[in-house]
């Protein structure tokens, strides 16, 4: 089986990668910037809302539920979906998603797609598999399309040119779309995209799209937009591919009323995005002759079995926990070396590779809790951070190298002290002894190894002479104590 | 009240005036403080950082130790944190009933320092006097689960000739986070360099919070940069009676 | 086994091993405490929506019935400088202006829906406190590609069909739940550059909505 997640197999560890990262002057601004914006839009919008608790805990309760019985759900989607004329396929990872979308658009004898957002798609690397059989998939949307055209990776999953401001949009447009003259007015790049796209959308015959929501009960699909590039996809095509990880499965048409109020909110700040499209199977005389569903699982069944890994899967894809994250906010996306950054990227990446790789993202986290108070299906995030770092560790302390490490023989050394009064504070005494040799002015200076991260960037007072408990233990010894502890 | 002082691993070896000056308050307000010496640490840093087995024996220890306590008082935020949030579970994991029968009956009476003072013994006014201007650091685990709010703003609130002053942005975590520091220090460092902007734009003089650790690290950036800020956990900053210090 | 079916079999497989055998398969009550039925008087909605449309720069144009319908929309074409408009067969002829070029929709190719300016349409419902405007594609609201091409859509809404909130708006469409459906809420708009909000990207860049009708 081969289970893919973008990159994430050939990317760098994120301590490598946030260094890289924190270098680039722009790219944090540019971040800042569109965070700070998106999430004091976002607070705007959630603070009109009375029920904006409730809404977030019957969200959270659809979504466990859902997964609780996924089997039932996604055959009730299949008959529904295939009694109205659609056709529903089954891929097992990555290879098997983009053998079914190459076969069918290979069948219809097409060799250009348009295609509408999906990071489903980026997950599996459909672009790049298409491509080699000859198949050219365009983006429409603007953020894809400024990415794709720029040879670069997305670093958002809501916005996912956000590392780029106008003038960079402008250059990458300027010199693909043949516009010497185009001005960095947001206005103007976005005009240039419409007429550039505007041929497309009305001459190629192939659409591919991802779906925010499958709803079982119907058999229906709904694809959450702004542009109308989506419209533009899943409606003027002859033929309609969707691409659908099996957890974005809703049980009836009833619950989209708790998700389309959280989910604008949460993504972009707004009370309603401008369009949202529901179809089911196939209309007649309305949109696409032949519509395909393909559910995907690459990695998602394995967080199946245990509830607090389930959880993972609640996620709508509203961004919102990138936008508060204290560490996105000075990496950018890219740091994390998966289409799935920030905080849901640290804990989906690693489980869908079966920890096999994404190991340092749980680590790419100070645990603030900030993703969870924003998440709109109360994921906790921190728990599952904790929960995988556990993992990690476990795996790691099978290995000579792992048990050898110095974090391993720190923390088992740490945990022997802690074991002892008798050892606690013998290891207090010799820290004061050992810090002689880092001792300047009061300050320690240049810590060796790992603890060299702290200098790097801190100063750090040295040890106190007397401990709390040598001051507690002087002074039981001079004052009356009415008491002794017999401990 | 008989109150059983946890006074944390970091603090007793690295802030032991954080501890006095606990124990000096509580004396102050009539109290007896008392101070188990088996006492070592709360099991925060190794479950944290994904060491699970090995906090387990650390977890029952502080378990063990306090079991008698009639309350026990924590000047450390992100381990009351932790033994809200991992004890039970820890417990749980462990399959042992009569532990976590004791970690269920020992989880109510632990409060964090400022919480003991408002919330339950019904305090504000401690009899302080500190003429500085000071800024509140609202730590991430005092905030988000132990929900102290507005509880270490009343105390301040009420130390005479203390001068309180916002941190812009204050929401936005430090960039401590345990081992993170360390391990991610580079993103920690940019974390802290924008936490200490925010500082410096302010007129303060010290920075207080509930938790030594965030301190550390922003006491940290703030000496490298030469800035003459000061930092000083609330528990000294309520022991102060006047003069400056 | 085809590799398909395998492949289904395979990952249904998958899921029942790892969720727990004792599951009920009905759906357990979820807790919906968050607000279903609104609590506006009928005016006080309408300003609701009006403020929400006139927030997304739509253009709004009141008539007391169904009468004033074909002034109302020459007067919003006359307002965009367009001479051709774009109904279904089933739009009601009694309501399309006189002096204009109509063209109506017997399976248009996309390439002549995308010459024509505007169009017009009904609508199934409309949610107030987001300004969002249901579309369920049959009728006089035709198929989806129509309010889709043209580059100015006029929407006839009915005072009755509004509704305070989403799921009360859902609610009111929920029997048409298998139908193609569109939800619009303002033009098009895009905020990918450096978080400011643009207008017209693709889909229609200008809507004008007509409200008529009792309250």
């Amino acid at each position: 089986m081969s289970i893919r997640v973008g990159k994430t197999a050939k990317a760098p560890d994120f301590p490598a990668a946030a260094k890289v990262a924190l270098q680039d002057q722009q790219l944090r601004k540019n971040v800042h910037h569109a965070t700070d914006v998106i999430r004091n839009k976002r607070a705007l919008r959630v603070q009109e809302m009375d029920d904006w608790q409730e809404l977030r805990q019957a969200a959270h309760e659809i979504k466990e539920h859902t997964l609780a019985h996924l089997d039932h759900y996604l055959q009730e989607f299949e008959r529904n979906c295939t009694a109205a004329g659609g056709t529903v396929h089954w891929a097992r990872d990555a290879d098997e998603a983009n053998a079914i979308a190459i076969g069918l658009i290979q069948q219809y004898g097409g060799d250009e797609v348009i295609k509408v957002k999906t990071m489903t798609s980026d997950e599996v690397q459909m672009n790049v598999a298409l491509e080699a059989k000859g198949i050219m998939a365009h983006e429409t949307d603007l953020a894809d399309m400024i990415v794709q055209l720029g040879h670069d990776e997305p670093s958002h999953i809501v916005v996912p040119a956000l590392h780029r401001n106008r003038f960079e949009i402008r250059d990458i447009f300027s010199k693909k779309m043949g516009l010497p003259d185009l001005t960095a007015d947001p206005e103007d790049l976005a005009a240039a995209a419409r007429s550039y796209l505007r041929d497309r959308f009305l001459r190629v015959n192939l659409g591919i799209s991802g779906a925010n929501f499958a709803i079982a009960e119907t058999g229906s699909v709904c694809v959450v937009e702004s542009e109308g590039n989506g419209r533009m996809c899943v409606t003027l095509p002859d033929v309609l591919i969707t691409l659908v990880g099996i957890e974005k499965l809703i049980p009836a048409f009833e619950d989209l009323e708790v998700f389309l109020q959280l989910l604008p909110r949460s993504a972009t700040g707004e009370r309603m995005n401008p369009y949202n499209s529901l179809w089911t199977g196939v209309h007649a005389g309305d949109g696409p002759k032949e519509f395909h569903v393909i559910l995907l699982d690459n990695g998602r069944t394995q967080l199946l079995a245990s509830k607090m890994e389930r959880e993972t899967l609640d996620c709508i894809r509203c961004g919102a926990c990138l936008n508060a994250c204290p560490v996105y906010r000075e990496t950018g996306g890219h740091a994390y070396g998966s289409i799935y950054s920030g905080p849901i990227g640290a804990i989906l990446s690693p489980q869908l590779n079966s920890l096999e790789h994404s190991r340092s993202l749980p680590y790419a986290s100070s645990l603030c809790g900030a993703c969870y108070e924003v998440c709109p299906v109360k994921i906790n995030i921190p728990e599952i951070l904790i929960h995988l770092r556990g993992r990690v560790v476990h795996d790691d302390q099978q290995t000579l190298s792992g048990n050898l490490s110095q974090m391993n023989l720190a923390m088992k050394g740490a945990a022997l002290v802690f074991g002892s009064r008798r050892r606690y504070e013998a290891a207090q005494r010799l820290g004061r002894m050992g810090q002689l040799l880092f001792k300047r002015n009061g300050q320690l200076e240049h810590l060796p190894g790992m603890a060299g991260g702290w200098t790097r960037y801190r100063d750090l007072r040295a040890l106190p002479q007397q401990t709390f408990r040598e001051w507690w233990k002087q002074r039981q010894a001079t004052a009356p104590a009415p008491e002794s502890e017999a401990r | 009240m008989q109150i059983a002082l946890f006074v944390a691993c970091y603090n007793d070896t690295l802030f032991p005036q954080t501890g006095i000056a606990v124990t000096h308050v509580l004396e102050r307000l009539g109290h007896t403080v008392t101070f188990p010496m088996q006492q070592t640490c709360c099991g925060q840093m190794h479950y944290n950082t994904g060491f699970h087995q090995e906090a387990v024996p650390i977890v029952r220890r502080f378990v063990q130790t306090f079991a008698d306590a009639e309350v026990v008082c924590v000047p450390s935020s992100s381990c009351v944190a932790m033994m809200r949030e991992h004890y039970e579970m820890i417990a749980e994991a462990a399959n042992d009933a009569s532990f976590l029968a004791d970690v269920r009956a020992l989880l109510p009476r632990i409060f964090e320092f400022s919480e003991l003072l408002v919330k339950h013994l019904g305090v504000e006014d401690v009899g302080a006097a500190f003429p500085h201007r000071v800024a509140y650091h609202p730590s991430c685990h005092s905030a988000r689960v132990l929900h102290l709010g507005e509880t270490p703003l009343r105390l301040l609130r009420a130390v005479r000739d203390l001068t309180l002053v916002t941190i812009p942005n204050n929401d936005q975590c430090c960039g401590f986070g345990g081992t993170f520091a360390v391990k991610n220090a580079d993103v920690s460092g940019a974390m802290l360099a924008e936490k200490q902007a925010s500082i410096l734009s302010t007129p303060a003089e010290v920075v207080t919070a509930v938790d030594n650790s965030c301190l550390m690290h922003i006491y940290g950036g703030l000496h490298r940069a030469g800035s003459g800020v000061r930092t000083l956990h609330l528990a000294e900053i309520l022991a102060a009676q006047g003069g400056v210090q | 086994m085809t590799p398909a079916t395998s492949a289904r079999e395979a990952i249904l497989a998958r899921i029942r091993a790892a969720l727990p055998a004792d599951r009920a398969p009905e759906p357990e009550s979820i807790t919906r405490t968050y607000k279903r039925a609104g609590n506006l008087p009928r005016e006080a909605c309408l300003d609701l929506l009006l403020d929400r449309l006139t927030d997304y720069e739509s253009e709004i144009l009141h008539v007391a019935d169904e009468s004033g319908l074909p002034a109302a929309i020459a007067q919003a074409l006359q307002n965009a400088g367009e001479t051709r408009l774009l109904a279904d067969a089933a739009f009601p002829a009694a309501w399309l202006p006189a002096g204009v070029d109509v063209v109506i929709d017997r399976n248009l190719s996309i390439e002549a829906m995308n010459g024509i300016p505007a169009v017009v349409t009904t609508c199934e419902a409309a949610a107030a406190s987001t300004g969002t405007i249901l579309l369920v594609h049959h009728g006089a609201q035709g198929r989806r590609a129509i309010t889709l091409l043209p580059d100015h859509h006029i929407c006839l809404l009915h005072r009755s069909q509004v509704h305070e909130l989403v799921p009360e708006a859902l609610a009111a469409i929920a029997e048409h739940r298998g139908e193609p459906i569109t939800t619009i809420s303002g033009p098009s708009a895009t905020s990918d550059i450096e978080m400011t909000r643009i207008r017209g990207v693709h889909g229609p860049r200008n809507l004008t909505v007509i409200l008529y009708g009792a309250i």
